[in-house]
């Protein structure tokens, strides 16, 4: 059986769609074509779009001669201990701001909200000098704090939105059954809203990773640096090692990938929640 | 009721505060402070309170700091167009039905997670003027004559920067207008076909009018963050060639970062962050309207 071509769903639907999907993935997969090429093609004359012959050697040389396990050690150990304190303390305010009502509520949640929007920029300088005073710098604690101060807002942004999502009846009926308001938060509520709270732990870990500007203000050497500087770092001053700086962008990518897409419908959710209704 | 549930809610709101007091509100207040000093770590015989002569310095003699605004100015404007275009067309074509919709809905918003500094080295990489892979494809499609150093000259380097941030930044748009559509009754669109009504019609009639305040907000909110933006600029040009990419968080990075010069970056950072707030005054009246 013979389809009809519909030429105009193809020119108003599929051409642009495929545009666009190039235009997003085209840096993906040029990042991991080039990181499988050898040096010799990645500089040749004439561009190969497909390596000639591909090769792992970028990857087994980045563990081997760079300090780039030390980069993703210390990338870890810094975006799972800002989850930790971010969620921590932002679940108990989410869960304060979407059940009860007490006096300053909106002027509390306005605060905190409106803190999602100051730029990182505007903090560097004062906490460059408070974590001098603190003989702070070159610390993880420095820059789990640092990166606290964006994922502590965000977090509070998309956890009272679920929370909010789920009918307070269920509260109600846990307290007849006796239940103290603390443990209606740990046994009732984080139950059911786990795909949000794993989606904020997600996009926290996301922002974490990726920071680029705090990492490079309140860190100077290979103690505590994380991977963007790592990847900042084989962009030298004359020229670039773009074999080490590609495999480099996959392995840090790969894992944000993988978590973005598992949690990617409850993210959508959260975000649009948050923003928008609240 | 107990007499001390009246406490709870604050009890819980504790940790945040206390944390978000230290590392935030106390930093601002110590950046007013800062802003209101000659401060140059560098310098610290000549450290010592100055009053407002930084912002008057500022806003009288620095030159580079007017550029520097109107070159943010510019940077907005370019980025947040182009963002909110494709978003708005991505996002209509992800509201239609096709096959694979699902799959095609959560990899476009890959360039969103993308590390900054990957992002911007990546770009550096697709973009050099002898390897470039963009280079490559422009000159095989006619479209240039001979490889062009984009984030080297000054007319390109700034526009090449932006591809780059709206490659990054769609995504949020395409996520929130695309939620948006979705919350739109299908019985609108089939009493409009009904009518005999046709795409462009209904586009303009049910889903213009619906998603208005999702796209005012999202708007707002990303050009608060562009406008203060630092990250791509400073990987792919640093601010140069020359002054072309300088924008003014760059400034405030620069003064910060290489010149150590605490107390003119925070009075850079206080006027920043006293123009930014007028938008966020906006985007607060926005939802508070939207709310009722």
């Amino acid at each position: 059986m013979k389809k009809k071509i519909d030429f105009s769903r193809i020119m108003t639907l599929y051409l642009p769609l495929f545009l666009l999907l190039l235009f997003a993935l085209f840096p993906y997969i040029w990042t991991i074509l080039s990181s499988i090429k050898p040096e010799s093609e990645l500089f040749a004359r004439q561009i190969h779009y497909l390596p000639q012959s591909p090769t792992f050697q970028n990857y087994i040389s980045l563990f081997k001669f760079t300090n780039f396990s030390k980069y993703l050690a210390n990338s870890i150990v810094v975006a799972l201990s800002t989850v930790l304190v971010a969620i921590t303390v932002s679940t108990l305010a989410a869960y304060s701001f979407a059940r009860f009502s007490f006096p300053m509520k909106n002027i509390l949640l306005l605060i905190v909200l409106v803190t999602t929007m100051f730029p990182k920029i505007l903090l560097i300088i004062p906490l460059f000098k408070i974590f001098a005073y603190l003989k702070m710098m070159n610390t993880y604690t420095a820059l789990i704090l640092a990166h606290s101060t964006f994922a502590i807002p965000f977090s509070v942004w998309m956890l009272t939105g679920y929370l909010e999502m789920i009918p307070k009846q269920l509260d109600e009926a846990a307290w007849i059954d006796g239940c103290t308001k603390t443990q209606v938060l740990f046994k009732i509520i984080l139950p059911i809203m786990a795909p949000g709270l794993a989606a904020t732990i997600v996009y926290i870990f996301i922002q974490s990773w990726n920071d680029y500007l705090y990492a490079v203000m309140f860190t100077s050497d290979i103690t505590v640096r994380t991977l963007p500087i790592g990847l900042k770092m084989f962009m030298g001053k004359f020229e670039i090692n773009y074999g080490w700086l590609t495999a480099g962008g996959v392995i840090t990518s790969l894992p944000i990938v993988l978590f973005f897409f598992l949690v990617q419908k409850h993210l959508v959710k959260g975000l649009t929640a948050g923003s928008v209704k609240q | 009721m107990i007499k001390n549930t009246n406490r709870y809610p604050y009890l819980l709101l504790l940790p945040i505060f206390l944390i978000l007091g230290s590392i935030v509100f106390y930093p601002i207040g110590y950046a007013i402070y800062l802003s209101l000093n000659n401060y140059v770590l560098t310098r610290p015989l000549e450290i010592g309170f100055s009053g407002l002569s930084n912002y008057i310095k500022i806003l009288t003699k620095d030159a580079l700091f007017l550029r520097s605004l109107l070159r943010t100015g510019k940077w907005v404007f370019w980025t947040i167009s182009l963002e909110l275009l494709l978003g708005l067309i991505a996002a209509w074509l992800l509201n239609r039905e096709f096959r694979g919709r699902n799959i095609v809905r959560s990899v476009i918003l890959l360039p969103w997670v993308f590390p900054s500094v990957l992002t911007g080295l990546v770009w550096v990489w697709m973009l050099d003027d002898s390897h470039g892979v963009m280079n490559d494809i422009l000159f095989k499609l006619h479209l240039i004559d001979n490889f062009i150093p984009w984030l080297s000259q000054s007319g390109t380097a700034l526009y090449s920067v932006i591809i780059a941030q709206v490659w990054h930044g769609t995504p949020f748009f395409i996520i929130m207008i695309l939620a948006a559509m979705q919350s739109i009754p299908v019985e609108l669109y089939e009493a409009a076909k009904i009518d005999g009504a046709n795409r462009w019609q209904e586009f303009w009639h049910i889903t213009w009018p619906a998603i208005l305040p999702t796209t005012l907000i999202v708007t707002l909110l990303r050009t608060i963050w562009t406008a203060s933006y630092v990250e791509h600029i400073q990987i792919m040009t640093g601010g140069g060639p020359g002054e072309s990419t300088l924008t003014l968080p760059l400034y405030i990075f620069r003064k910060a970062y290489s010149y150590l010069d605490f107390g003119y970056g925070a009075s850079l950072s206080m006027i920043l962050i006293i123009m930014l707030s007028g938008l966020v005054w906006v985007y607060l009246r926005l939802i508070k309207g939207y709310k009722q």
